[in-house]
């Protein structure tokens, strides 16, 4: 086990990250060398590069069912989501989020004395419990689509309802960010009011991601979003700085491309993670799916193993050339247990038996077969 | 051998990797979370696995990070509270050696098809060829023994252990960090307990349980007169044997020489008043077996306090050449046999 590449890698850790698809890569490139400009300038070069800017606001609004206008541009996910929530705090009592919601969220909800409101045993939000947390002190509520852990779908609709009629001038936020790669949220998330994506997550670099801040035009009353960042008047004074240019253009094109496979590729998944979960169910006892597979997208697949501690599963699984992971990552690098799985009522001795293996556009029946393989020999290897 | 090594992100366990990088072995590292509360700025923080990862990435080795953080609050962190509540002096690196260092992280080492674990703790493992037990001796720069604190492992750990930099004395070690341009060759040791944060006196030690537990002020009674003769701010921060710290005058040097929390109450007395015969030991811990009552040994009391000679008898040992210091309650005792460790106990 030392620094040497494998021959073979599965990587199967895509709600991690995903690799850039040829797309993104092709569309980002000229934006490095020659397309340099700086968008808000007033000569040729500059404007070549608002040009860029703007072209891929368009593209990405009409794939996430928004206007132009309503396009902010950040660095990636966490940003979005921190400006969301941040943006629209007023002081304690006035956030609402999940307990299953992603740091990015949960963070900025709890510095801003925000509430959170508890899921079941599968993982799904109590809307009991939110609709009694829904009073006029509300500002917004966060719910994200899909869970990055688990692969589990929010009933978005239903909480926007529940939040019409109960906190009438509240606004719904949903993190899109795991969602994106695999579901039309353009549909989906028609009712909320603010969207988060993040690249990296569908294809796209890091260090770039959007908010959609939905004009409120149709509710009557504009938003108002506090930014984090200021300083220049970029992205109409909600977020300042210039613009990642090349990195917005690859994104686009990015979101273009998953848009285009999508179908295909949920379909795929369904088939592949099928393949690997009933494989897994056949040849390796004692293991068991964290969720219904109902309740969740397929691309997610989240597994208790009994008797096997998921950091040295993980370790084995790398040795086999084999990429997944497991809760997430503090400061320091170590697995910390996954706060979904534990505000979903397991134990962190059960919480840190979880792995989970997350299908990309790109994963193949050969991945899948090489991964089944892979982790029967590790689990084997690990109750000897 | 495939040979897990443990990197604290100091200096000896960097050079310890080296070392067996030199010897041949197929080395991997892996630095343990084992903290991360309010005092991270003692061992093992956020900084010392960066530093653990810069050392092996310089040494062109794989860095795992294992989280243990919550078997230690439960076998090291949680006891150490307890212990203190308890009037009683625990030794929570010792703790952390017998569940964390050498049982769990031992056990995973073997259980991911390792060989054997190493560490940079200055002491040796030896043996003289298939047929003979390992043995563990003090390190070779006796001012940095560390077998004092390795002093409860047996047999069976000893055999999967590896110990490269316990031949060498610590300057050598730092010489041949910064031949090799190790990032932590200058890095100054830790000095206190790793979930306390670095600071002069008893104050952190106090600040930190301070915050788990309720800490009471006692009175001192002379145990000739029964006067009370002085109080403390916390009389669960109080250890047998202590005589600063007691807010006494010099002129009179007085020592602590019992601590009943339940009646907030510290008998102190002369340094005469501190000897005893011998002390009881429970945990007892033996490398290769139980030795029998009577058997000499040399009896450690701390991590570089004098070693006395003594008599093993059924439930601890008897001082040898008349009464000595009493060990405070909670403390591990080292047993040796020359420069051997035999065995271990705690001081009832």
């Amino acid at each position: 086990m030392t620094t040497k590449p494998r021959d073979r890698v599965v990587y199967l850790d895509h709600a991690a990250t995903t690799p850039m698809c040829a797309e993104a890569v092709a569309a980002m490139l000229p934006f490095l060398v020659d397309g340099f400009g700086n968008p808000s300038g007033s000569h040729a070069i500059a404007r070549a590069a608002l040009r860029a800017l703007d072209d891929a606001r368009e593209q990405l609004a009409r794939l996430l069912g928004a206007d132009a206008g309503d396009i902010v541009f950040t660095s990636g996910g966490t940003e979005a989501d921190n400006l969301a929530v941040s943006g629209m705090a007023a002081g304690p009592g006035t956030v609402l989020c999940s307990a299953v919601e992603h740091p990015a969220v949960l963070e900025p909800c709890l510095a801003a004395g925000g509430r959170i409101v508890g899921v079941d045993r599968r993982g799904v939000i109590d809307l009991d419990a939110l609709a009694d947390a829904l009073d006029e002190q509300v500002r917004l509520v966060s719910v994200m689509l899909v869970n990055n852990e688990t692969g589990v779908r929010q009933p978005l609709e239903t909480v926007v309802a529940l939040v019409r009629e109960r906190a009438p001038r509240a606004l719904v936020h949903t993190d899109a960010v795991q969602a994106f790669g695999w579901l039309d949220v353009a549909v989906l998330a028609a009712g909320a009011d603010l969207v988060s994506v993040s690249a990296h997550k569908f294809g796209g670099p890091k260090g770039v991601g959007a908010l959609v801040v939905r004009s409120g035009a149709a509710r009557g009353e504009a938003t108002h979003l506090r930014p984090l960042l200021r300083g220049g008047p970029q992205e109409r004074e909600r977020r300042a700085g210039t613009q990642n240019v090349a990195g917005v253009v690859a994104m686009a094109a990015a979101a273009q491309a998953v848009a285009r496979d999508r179908r295909a590729a949920t379909r795929r998944a369904r088939e592949l993670s099928t393949r690997l979960l009933d494989g897994i169910a056949e040849a390796v006892p004692g293991v068991y799916e964290a969720v219904a597979r109902d309740d969740r997208i397929e691309a997610v697949c989240n597994l208790g193993v009994d008797g096997v501690e998921a950091e040295e599963l993980l370790l084995v699984l790398d040795e086999l050339g084999v990429c997944a992971s497991a809760g997430s990552a503090c400061a320091s690098g170590a697995i910390e247990a996954s706060h979904v799985l534990l505000a979903m009522g397991r134990s962190t001795e059960e919480a840190k038996r979880h792995v989970r293996l997350s299908l990309g556009h790109a994963t193949t029946g050969a991945d899948i077969d090489s991964a089944l393989l892979a982790f029967g020999k590790a689990v084997e290897r690990l109750r000897a | 051998m495939r040979v897990l090594v443990g990197l604290s992100g100091g200096v000896d366990s960097s050079v310890a990797a080296a070392l067996l990088l030199e010897q041949g072995h197929d080395v991997v590292a892996a630095t343990l979370k084992l903290w991360g509360g309010a005092g991270d700025s003692g061992c093992c923080s956020v900084g010392d696995v960066d530093d653990a990862r810069r050392v092996a990435a310089r040494l062109g080795i794989d860095h795992h990070v294992f989280n243990f953080a919550e078997e230690f609050e439960q076998r090291v962190v949680a006891p150490y509270v307890e212990a203190h509540a308890l009037g009683r002096t625990p030794n929570p690196c010792v703790e952390c050696n017998r569940h964390l260092k050498f049982r769990r992280f031992l056990d995973r080492a073997l259980r991911l098809g390792f060989d054997a674990l190493a560490t940079g703790h200055h002491a040796r493992v030896t043996s003289d060829g298939r047929d003979d037990p390992p043995h563990l001796l003090r390190g070779h720069d006796l001012a940095k023994d560390q077998s004092y604190v390795l002093s409860m492992l047996t047999v069976r750990e000893l055999s999967r252990l590896l110990l490269p930099v316990g031949e060498l004395t610590k300057p050598e070690v730092r010489a041949r960090a910064r031949a090799l341009g190790l990032p932590t060759a200058a890095k100054p040791d830790s000095q206190e307990v790793c979930f306390v944060a670095a600071g002069p006196g008893r104050g952190p030690r106090e600040r930190f349980l301070h915050e788990r537990i309720e800490l009471h002020p006692g009175r001192l009674v002379d145990q000739a007169t029964g006067e009370v003769v002085g109080t403390v701010s916390a009389v669960e921060m109080v250890t047998v044997g202590q005589r600063r710290g007691l807010g006494l005058s010099s002129a009179h040097r007085r020592f602590a020489l019992e601590v009943d929390v339940a009646s907030a109450t510290v008998v102190v007395g002369s340094e005469d008043d501190l000897l005893t015969e011998g002390v009881e030991l429970t945990a007892r811990t033996w490398v290769t077996g139980p030795l029998p009552a009577g058997t000499v040994v040399l009896a450690q009391a701390s991590a570089h306090g004098r070693p006395r000679p003594a008599e093993l008898t059924d439930s601890g040992l008897r001082y040898l050449g008349g009464p000595d210091r009493r060990v405070a309650p909670g403390q591990t005792v080292a047993l040796y046999a020359g420069d051997e460790v035999v065995g271990s106990g705690i001081a009832a």
